[in-house]
């Protein structure tokens, strides 16, 4: 099938305003939420936890918005617009993973904890110590990942909307995340995220039936088309490549598979995740939000087969390339098939993708250092003044935000920080994961094993990817991009033998109660009364 | 965090002290409980984490293989990929249809301990 052509109809300049109103319009209607969530916000169950008065759908929602971020919309759909098949396959881990949440760790989290996920590991074990590592881990994470999505930010608002530069828009985007958490709390950030994840799924929605509509909604006559795309390989020659084949951009297959291993056990060891299943009322109601979220994950990847695969066959490879590249399939496909105000709107949501994931983020990183450093290692669980926790929680969240606006901007467009996102998921999943899993199931599981297990995963994965291939360009000390494969039993063996050289009789006492908690909800955290 | 437990037991609707936890952990009834939990969730995770990762396993390892076209112009590569998501949708349904008969269970120990 040849690509498609399609007459520009309006100056760029109209489009930019039509996208800016989009943009403006969506900030409005959260600022209008972060007002009305402000006079709610009182207290540290309603500011951390949402009073704890979500339902199982919204919360699902809340998840997905939370979890699906601009990396993954625009991301995944250039990478399958560009190089098929292999992209398709990335997106499958993303939905996977939330099967690890729902059958380890979302319901004992949610019956032992109350605001982080430190509260599931200090139960039974020594709280400040166990406290200060895992304190440490979710804000490194927290940050890596948000660094990681603010220059993907900048550099995004810089491509849809050319009149904005990369500094205006991580300051805005910055600015925007810090006044939803300052003043809105878990309320305003809950409401973002569910706004967003019903853009989100709406315009992926319209998009992709404009694509079948192209392909009168023949699901054969879509998969024939992309047996044969024609693209212009490096050296200039004309190349046809099926798209349905795999392979043409992952060629080591070690890669994948470390990658996979940081996907799905590194997920349900993300703090800003873990911390959504607290604004529930029980565990019940935390299950149901896991399995909503993966009927709305699971919907949205399925759905990148046909403007992922859609972009490749209509728009085709090169004019991709020549139109921004790999961020910039999904937004000109919708240029392409619906008009200048679609492309608008399809910008405006990955903006909205955007700031859902980042005040995910900011909130988690000022929960965990306001309730586990200050309140539980410095001040050894008690707040010394009433309401002194919140606006702890408030300050970090100032501080968070304006190192992230910095860094960012320091880092400056060009550089790739992809590598940042798998550091993510790799330090959830060798650090913070098998803490949380051993926890839960191990009796013998101690502190000195917790505090091993928390630092030999983060450092290894940190030290990894510092000699992986994306630091070291020729002959890297370790081969793989992703560190999982080899930090994640790292982690695992830093718990076991902490654990096994020390005696910890309380750890095992206290298992008993972890254990009655985790599975009954006896002496869960209540939802706050209206 | 022990602070809040205790003023959490304390308030009216929780009147009881501090509960027996050990009283509970011995139940027989808990004791199946837990042992039908694991009886579910390690077989459940095996296989999904077997199913999961023979994808990057045999669409790296053995790409020709998976290239063979079974459906139209759908390969192996895509069917397997596309199946993945009704695997963990069903296996989630699943998981929902057994833990509703543990919320009865672990609802009837509380309640028979009086709690």
């Amino acid at each position: 099938m040849m690509p498609l052509f399609f007459a520009q109809a309006d100056p760029p300049a109209q489009t930019d305003r039509v996208a800016l109103f989009m943009f403006l319009a969506f900030v409005a209607a959260t600022l209008v939420i972060t007002y009305f969530s402000a006079r709610k916000s009182k207290g540290s169950s309603a500011y951390f936890a949402a009073g704890r008065r979500i339902t199982g759908w919204q919360n699902g929602l809340a998840v997905a918005g939370d979890y699906m971020s601009a990396a993954s919309f625009l991301g995944i759909a250039g990478m399958i617009a560009l190089n098929g098949y292999d992209g398709f396959m990335y997106s499958v881990g993303f939905l996977v993973a939330y099967l690890t949440v729902l059958f380890i760790v979302a319901e004992p989290l949610r019956n032992a904890g109350k605001y982080t996920m430190a509260d599931l590991l200090a139960y039974r074990l020594k709280p400040r110590p166990v406290r200060a590592m895992a304190s440490l881990s979710t804000l490194t994470v927290s940050i890596f990942y948000m660094i990681a999505q603010m220059v993907g930010a900048g550099a995004l608002v810089k491509l849809l909307l050319p009149a904005i530069s990369y500094e205006q828009a991580v300051i805005g985007v910055g600015v925007l995340m810090v006044v939803y958490v300052v003043f809105g709390g878990m309320i305003a950030t809950t409401w973002v995220q569910i706004i967003k994840a019903v853009l989100l799924m709406s315009g992926s929605i319209f998009l992709s039936i404009l694509v079948m509509a192209k392909f009168d909604f023949s699901v054969m006559k879509f998969f024939d088309s992309l047996t044969a795309i024609s693209s212009t390989a490096a050296d200039g020659t004309e190349v046809t490549r099926n798209f349905l084949t795999p392979g043409l951009l992952f060629k080591n297959p070690w890669d994948q598979i470390s990658l996979g291993l940081a996907l799905v056990f590194g997920t349900a060891g993300l703090p800003h995740i873990l911390i959504r299943f607290y604004t529930v009322p029980d565990a019940r109601t935390a299950r149901s939000s896991v399995v909503w979220a993966m009927v709305i994950i699971g919907l949205f990847y399925i759905m990148t087969t046909f403007f992922g695969f859609g972009a490749a066959s209509l728009l085709g490879p090169d004019f991709i390339n020549a139109h921004g590249g790999t961020n910039m399939a999904a937004p000109e496909l919708a240029r392409a098939l619906g008009g200048n105000i679609f492309f608008a709107f399809i910008s405006a949501v990955a903006f909205a993708t955007i700031l859902a994931v980042v005040a995910g983020l900011t909130i988690s990183a000022s929960t965990s250092f306001a309730h586990d450093f200050f309140t539980n290692v410095i001040h050894h669980g008690r707040e010394h003044r009433p309401g002194e926790e919140v606006r702890v929680a408030r300050i970090t969240a100032f501080v968070v935000g304006a190192l992230s606006i910095g860094i960012a901007i320091i880092l400056g467009p060009t550089v790739n920080v992809a590598f940042l996102v798998g550091l993510a998921f790799a330090v959830a999943a060798s650090a913070n994961l098998p803490a949380i899993v051993l926890s839960i199931f191990w009796k013998r599981f101690n502190t000195t094993g917790a505090v091993c297990g928390l630092g030999v995963g983060l450092v290894s994965s940190i030290a990894l990817i510092l000699v992986s291939p994306d630091f070291m360009k020729e002959n890297p000390i370790f081969p793989l991009k992703n560190p999982a494969l080899l930090s994640m039993p790292l982690g695992f063996l830093g718990a076991i033998l902490g654990t096994l050289f020390t005696h910890e009789p309380s750890s095992e006492d206290k298992f008993t109660e972890l254990e009655v908690r985790a599975n009954t909800g006896l002496g869960a955290e209540k939802a706050t009364e209206h | 965090m022990r602070l809040a437990i205790a003023r959490d037991m304390s308030s009216p609707d929780n009147a009881p002290a501090a509960p027996d936890w050990d009283a509970i952990a011995r139940d027989p009834a808990f004791r199946i409980l837990l042992a039908d939990k694991i009886k579910f969730l390690v077989p459940a995770t095996i296989f999904f984490v077997i199913y999961y990762f023979a994808l990057p396993v045999l669409v790296g390892f053995y790409p020709e293989f998976m290239s063979r076209e079974v459906f139209g112009s759908l390969n192996l590569a895509y069917l397997f990929a596309l199946s993945q998501f009704f695997m963990a949708w069903i296996l989630a349904g699943l998981y929902v249809v057994v833990a509703r008969r543990w919320d009865r269970d672990s609802d009837a120990v509380l309640k028979k301990l009086g709690r």
